[in-house]
């Protein structure tokens, strides 16, 4: 049986998941262990999404949930509370010129609930930020996003700068957004698309070599 | 104007469509070029009304080619070209058009937008080239949220007020006066009308009608430019597909007043809200269409579909939340005699079985990323459907995979009629090659 506090959250039941935390916390619970709950909830919001059964507004929603849930319980947190082992680093960014950002937002949480650590550059990002960022992070995994047309360009030159900057044999490229497919992979010269926001995944883990 | 034998309010809706549709093929006032160019004005609008009312196959599969900025790059213009050189815009669309010879015209004054009308409005709601964006780019949505989440009940109580008083001001700075603007029922006695008068003293009214007088004046600089290019084609055989365009009222509320989290939060948070303010924004959604229409309007009404596609959201939210008002919608304008084309961005394969429930003969499913199979397997009898060659394939294919493509999709969904050949999704760049290889495939595989 999940904690009371795990199957609010997987329920979207806002209201009540405060309600539990903050009677946990009034009862000397440890904050890192509300977190933790929180952190179990958001994997079943996850194994939901990547089921079918759940969609982008509970990802949102969720998301929503476990920011309040943080707010409420971080400043009773002693500092320097141990980070969770990560599967690895994926660097993710719409790419420069677009400015679509649900599908990029959704890449992040499928993969963040899934193990790794993820560094969102955000939208309309130039190729040299995603270069910079995949050097100073030492990332396996670069993810482009990207919803228009004039997305493909900037996808391949940033694919480009990767290359130039002497990166391309460290790190492996995804490209992902509204309309890809292998044309347009082979186009930009990234080494996989994705379809949807699981291919991330299944992307990253097979670059990291875990299942 | 055209007229009709019995009144207006007396015609049934299936009455209304025949009649829109019959004006839509004898445009009033128009003269042709040639009479060539005549017969292949009616010859479009046939084979378009073919395909559209179910009632017999087409000659042909007709194609259409929905564009956004390419007339532009094909011409050479950048979009920041497009958007403030008004006559090379105008020139770039009339030339693209004649070139491409699809089954209507795609008319500049949805992506020639004017440029310095926008500066001067200050407008919030999409950045552009030369503001915000470069100079090669097309113009681009930015969410904001425009209405706060404690203001359904302002939206429901009166939503023209809310639009009027609250949301412009938001959403452009030269509406920031009409926070302002006084209560229009004043007027009703002569004693109250003094109260009205005086609120046109505030400054910053009269700053925003200043600023709206400028604009106005810009835009008709602009649409003297554009609007002949429609008529210039019409003459030259091109009909026009799309006459008006509203949205679905869930879409009105996600995309423009709350925004996509904002909206989504409000769908856990206040579920009964979300769903009395969309029932709300039917009627408007409607007006918006039939307000400024005449007999003699182009009956297709482009609807564009955001927020109901699968993956965002369930089915069951799907029918809870998005398709109940959107039904409303569609019966409402097809009860005036108009043909809603439902352009469903992004894929609707999970949407298929609830969107069978429309009014037959009456609406275009304009798809993107569905599969074309199983569209026309839900939707034969009921719905014509149009689509869905894709970005990858007009942007970064050869003309010959275009051509195979739509032979292929030509021999799978046309059989039986209710097809349209079109681009999946608004091509703001392409090969033109490709868009060419789509047209001639049409011509060339689409024969009944």
């Amino acid at each position: 049986m999940a904690h009371e506090l795990v199957e609010a959250l997987v329920g979207m039941k806002e209201k009540e998941v405060l309600r539990i935390a903050e009677e946990l916390l009034g009862r000397g619970e440890d904050p890192l262990e509300i977190l933790r709950l929180s952190q179990e909830a958001m994997g079943i919001v996850g194994e939901r999404y990547e089921e079918g059964e759940y969609f982008l507004p509970e990802l949102v929603m969720s998301g929503e949930i476990l920011k309040k849930v943080a707010a409420l319980v971080k400043p009773r947190m002693a500092a320097g509370a141990p980070a969770a082992q990560k599967l690895g680093k994926v660097i993710l960014g719409t790419v420069r010129g677009d400015i679509h950002d649900i599908g990029k937002d959704i890449v992040a949480f499928v993969l963040d609930v899934n193990g790794f650590e993820v560094t969102d550059l955000g939208i309309n990002v130039p190729e040299e930020k995603f270069v910079e960022a995949v050097k100073a992070n030492d990332a396996q995994v670069l993810a482009l996003s990207g919803f228009l047309t004039l997305a493909f360009d900037s996808m391949k030159s940033t694919v480009a700068a990767v290359e130039g900057a002497g990166l391309r044999s460290n790190v492996r490229i995804i490209i992902g957004g509204g309309h890809m497919d292998e044309t347009v992979r082979q186009f930009t010269g990234a080494d996989a698309y994705g379809d949807d926001a699981m291919a991330a995944v299944t992307f990253a883990k097979q670059v990291v070599g875990v299942n | 104007m055209a007229t009709t034998e019995k009144p207006w309010k007396e015609l049934s809706a299936a009455e209304r469509q025949a009649f829109r549709l019959n004006a839509w093929l004898n445009p009033e006032g128009l003269e042709f070029e040639s009479s060539e160019a005549e017969a292949a004005y009616k010859a479009r609008v046939t084979r378009l009304t073919d395909a559209i009312t179910l009632e017999r196959t087409p000659d042909r599969v007709p194609v259409y080619a929905f564009v956004g900025f390419h007339p532009a790059s094909w011409a050479g213009l950048s979009p920041y070209e497009a958007m403030n050189d008004y006559d090379r815009a105008a020139q770039a669309w009339l030339d693209y058009n004649l070139d491409l010879q699809a089954d209507a015209q795609i008319p500049p004054i949805f992506n020639a937008v004017p440029a310095r009308a926008f500066e001067l409005l200050d407008y919030r709601s999409y950045i552009w080239p030369g503001h915000g964006l470069e100079k090669h780019q097309g113009y681009q949505y930015v969410e904001a949220e425009f209405m706060k989440e404690d203001e359904y009940d302002a939206l429901i109580d009166d939503p023209t007020d809310f639009l009027l008083r609250t949301y412009l001001p938001r959403v452009a700075g030269a509406y920031e006066g009409f926070a302002k603007f006084p209560a229009p029922i004043d007027l009703v006695e002569l004693p109250f009308a003094p109260s009205n008068m005086l609120g046109y003293a505030a400054p910053e009214l009269l700053a925003s009608f200043e600023k709206l007088a400028a604009i106005g004046k810009e835009t008709a600089a602009w649409g003297e430019k554009m609007f002949p290019v429609i008529g210039r084609l019409m003459a030259a055989g091109l009909p026009l597909y799309d006459g008006a365009a509203t949205k679905a009222p869930f879409d009105l509320l996600g995309d423009t007043l709350r925004g996509t989290r904002e909206m989504i939060f409000d769908m856990f948070r206040q579920p009964e809200k979300v769903l009395e303010a969309c029932d709300r924004l039917v009627p408007l959604c409607v007006k918006w269409v039939t307000a400024r229409a005449t007999s003699g309007s182009v009956p297709l009404v482009f609807i564009p579909l955001h927020k109901g596609a699968d993956g965002f959201m369930s089915d069951e939210q799907f029918r809870t939340f998005y398709w109940p008002s959107l039904r409303r919608l569609i019966d409402g304008l097809v009860a005036e005699g108009f043909i809603p084309r439902l352009f469903a961005e992004g894929k609707y394969e999970s949407r298929l079985e609830a969107i069978r429930d429309v009014p037959k003969a009456s609406v275009v499913w304009h798809f993107d990323q569905t599969d074309m199979a199983k569209a026309k397997e839900a939707l034969a009898g009921i719905a014509c459907i149009a689509g869905n060659v894709s970005p990858s394939l007009y942007y970064t294919a050869t003309p010959q995979e275009v051509t195979a493509y739509c032979r292929g999709l030509i021999e799978k969904v046309a059989p039986g009629g209710g097809f349209i050949l079109d681009v999946g999704v608004v091509a703001d760049d392409a090969k033109h090659e490709n868009l060419r290889a789509m047209v001639q495939a049409a011509k060339d595989f689409g024969a009944y």
